[in-house]
């Protein structure tokens, strides 16, 4: 990845918060990261960790409550103009978890791809949709007359299929998969995997890869940020990561994959990750680039001990 | 390992009836469940792992009937049970099950304490205070610190692994002597899952349980199986020792699980993946049912059921590769060397 290309999407001390002031809950709490064109970012961390909330601010269904997100370089959080929006709803798209959920039961297939073109005001002929949607389900390898038959006659793979068709009708630049594959059996997250490769390969898309799982992340992630209670803990490239992962929150994370391996996983020590082992009474922790595109949050000591496992 | 018998499934079939039309969702499953053992049941969602087990406890939907074989427990058949009441005495007391969501599995407006003494009511006779101080121990044993306290909390006040620790603790406090764990960490993160795991492993020994694991994925069962069964099409097509089914997988439809784990994936490259889709069980199947979907299947295949080979004495394999005039086909590159690939990886 050069260094030179501007960022499609950029993201600067993103902070979300729920509530009112008595029950206040920070969900993001000053996030800055930003995507290249054409990359795939991951973005893993637990449960109410935050990361789907970044991926829905981005999408502007949060409201964001400080800091700022550029796309190519335009402010799009907060107050924002009509065109500018309707822009945006085409060209950011999301996939969602679980497709039993995300999909209306009660429209034809054939509806639910081609109700984003209805609203976009592109005023197609009848004739005209007909053939975008072909086209969006042959590429996602389904055929065209699946068109006529409603979600429940499909398996799971294939109905995230139709959720990711109804994300490419659009044709986006910017994807957010948001965890696309964790409602999937292993024999089918293979095939959207690769389906949503080959998608990246054909069209030029940019994903930003939501998971919790980091062994599927490293699969199709160029860069990896890691995010723990709203905060970004490390960020690296995906290989840096595996190969040097710092902040004790990422190891934890690496750990935990399950091994298709007995032996090894026999010898395996869980390592469970306590928020208490870092003392940052007195040293506050900073957002800190220890090695080109290596990223990591830490304070001035902790800084000291990573250094040294980088060069040792 | 022991080599007692615990239950034993003899040439088990299960059919349903959706409206009229016949679902072949068993078709023939011999098992012997070893005592203390763990075994885990893996296979795509549709090849009838969950309504195998599901036999094994009585709670087959009402229009799935057992209309072969035989399931044989402490010299019970309990495919003869019909009632109920007898149910009941098996049911939590001898077996157990952990479910898949424990968002779901617990009663969203009974404190935690009182669905565990409930359990514990019921099945050990105790009462009152009594009751409350076994739960809190046994909520101490699967890790849920402050016992005392959180018991009178709501399950909305848990989080998703605390809730599953909770499902948990409400099983094994029937002091079953199987517990059944249907996809047990599924809905968890990776972290959370690894704990449950260790928690289950854990528990399985303190209180002498016979575990059945039953996942899709095998990556997560690596850690806690001593035999896997693979299961494909209402028929186990492979089982054996769980070092045997990594190390030495032989049917085809065991090589296509193990390629198309994301952690074997390189970047760049296509993740294997499993062409078409599983058969349909509402018309007969000729010969192997994985046929259609192996490139590597032999003519024989499609015409004739291939029986069990045995591989080793603890591992067998339904496939027609084993035969010995079979042509000599070898496992896909990927899987011929796990263990190197696997640490050659992280």
């Amino acid at each position: 990845m050069s260094e030179k290309k501007a960022p499609l999407l950029e993201v600067k001390d993103l902070t979300v918060t729920f509530g009112t002031r008595k029950q206040k809950f920070v969900a993001v709490d000053g996030v800055s990261f930003s995507i290249q064109e054409g990359e795939t970012f991951g973005l893993v961390g637990e449960s109410g960790s935050g990361k789907t909330t970044i991926g829905r601010s981005i999408i502007r269904i949060n409201p964001t409550s400080g800091g700022e997100i550029l796309y190519k370089g335009q402010k799009i959080n907060g107050p924002i103009s009509r065109e500018l929006d309707r822009e945006l709803t085409r060209r950011i798209q999301m996939i969602f978890q679980d497709p039993m959920a995300s999909l209306n039961e009660r429209a034809k297939v054939d509806y639910i791809v081609s109700e984003g073109l209805y609203n976009c005001g592109r005023h197609l002929s009848e004739k005209e949709r007909r053939e975008e949607v072909d086209r969006a389900l042959t590429d996602v390898g389904l055929l065209s007359e699946f068109a006529s038959r409603f979600p429940h006659e499909f398996s799971g793979g294939q109905r995230q299929r139709i959720g990711i068709a109804r994300a490419l009708i659009m044709q986006p630049d910017f994807i957010i998969a948001d965890e696309p594959i964790s409602a999937l059996d292993v024999s089918i997250r293979a095939q959207v995997l690769n389906l949503l490769a080959e998608l990246q390969k054909k069209r030029g898309l940019t994903y930003l890869f939501i998971a919790h799982d980091l062994s599927v992340v490293r699969f199709i992630s160029d860069r990896i940020a890691v995010i723990h209670k709203g905060v970004l803990v490390e960020l690296a490239e995906t290989e840096q990561l595996f190969a040097r992962p710092l902040h004790p929150y990422t190891r934890a994370l690496l750990f935990a994959i399950p091994l298709p391996d007995p032996a090894a996983e026999k010898n395996k020590q869980l390592l469970v990750y306590d928020p208490e082992m870092h003392d940052y009474s007195v040293d506050k922790p900073v957002w800190c680039e220890i090695e080109p595109g290596h990223f990591v949050l830490a304070n001035e000591p902790e800084l000291q001990e990573y250094r040294k496992i980088l060069e040792g | 390992m022991e080599q007692e018998v615990i239950l034993s499934v003899k040439d088990l079939e299960v059919k349903f009836n959706l409206r009229g039309r016949i679902l072949h969702a068993i078709r023939g499953i011999s098992l012997d469940l070893y005592k203390r053992e763990s075994l885990a049941i893996v296979g795509e969602s549709g090849s009838g792992k969950s309504v195998l087990v599901k036999t094994f406890m009585g709670l087959l939907d009402a229009n799935g009937t057992i209309t072969n074989g035989e399931i044989l427990y402490d010299g019970k058949d309990l495919s003869k049970l019909k009632s109920e009441k007898e149910w009941l005495g098996v049911r939590g007391k001898e077996i157990a099950m952990v479910l898949q969501d424990p968002m779901t599995s617990l009663n969203p407006l009974k404190t935690i304490g009182y669905q565990v003494c409930e359990a514990i009511e019921l099945h050990q006779g105790l009462k009152g205070a009594e009751a409350k101080a076994a739960a809190a121990s046994i909520l101490e044993d699967v890790g849920i610190s402050d016992a005392q306290n959180r018991m009178h909390q709501y399950p909305h006040e848990f989080s998703g692994g605390m809730r599953q620790r909770v499902v948990i603790a409400i099983a094994v406090a029937c002091k079953p002597k199987i517990l059944i764990c249907d996809e047990p960490t599924t809905a968890l993160d990776v972290t959370i899952q690894a704990q449950i795991l260790k928690l289950l492993k854990d528990l399985k020994d303190k209180y002498d349980l016979t575990t059945i694991y039953i996942t899709h994925d095998l990556g997560v069962v690596a850690n806690v199986a001593d035999r896997i069964a693979v299961m494909y099409a209402g028929d186990i097509v492979e089982i054996g020792k769980c070092e045997e089914v990594f190390y030495n997988p032989r049917h085809p439809y065991t090589w296509a699980l193990l390629s198309s784990l994301p952690q074997l994936g390189v970047k760049g490259e296509n993740l294997y993946s499993i062409k078409g889709a599983p058969p349909n069980l509402f018309t007969h199947i000729e010969g192997d049912a994985f046929a259609p979907r192996n490139p590597r299947a032999l003519k024989i295949d499609f015409v004739k059921r291939p029986p069990y080979f045995d591989v080793s004495p603890t591992h067998k394999a339904r496939t027609w590769l084993l035969d010995p005039r079979a042509p000599r086909v070898d496992p896909p590159k990927i899987i011929r060397n796990l263990h190197r690939e696997v640490s050659g990886h992280v």
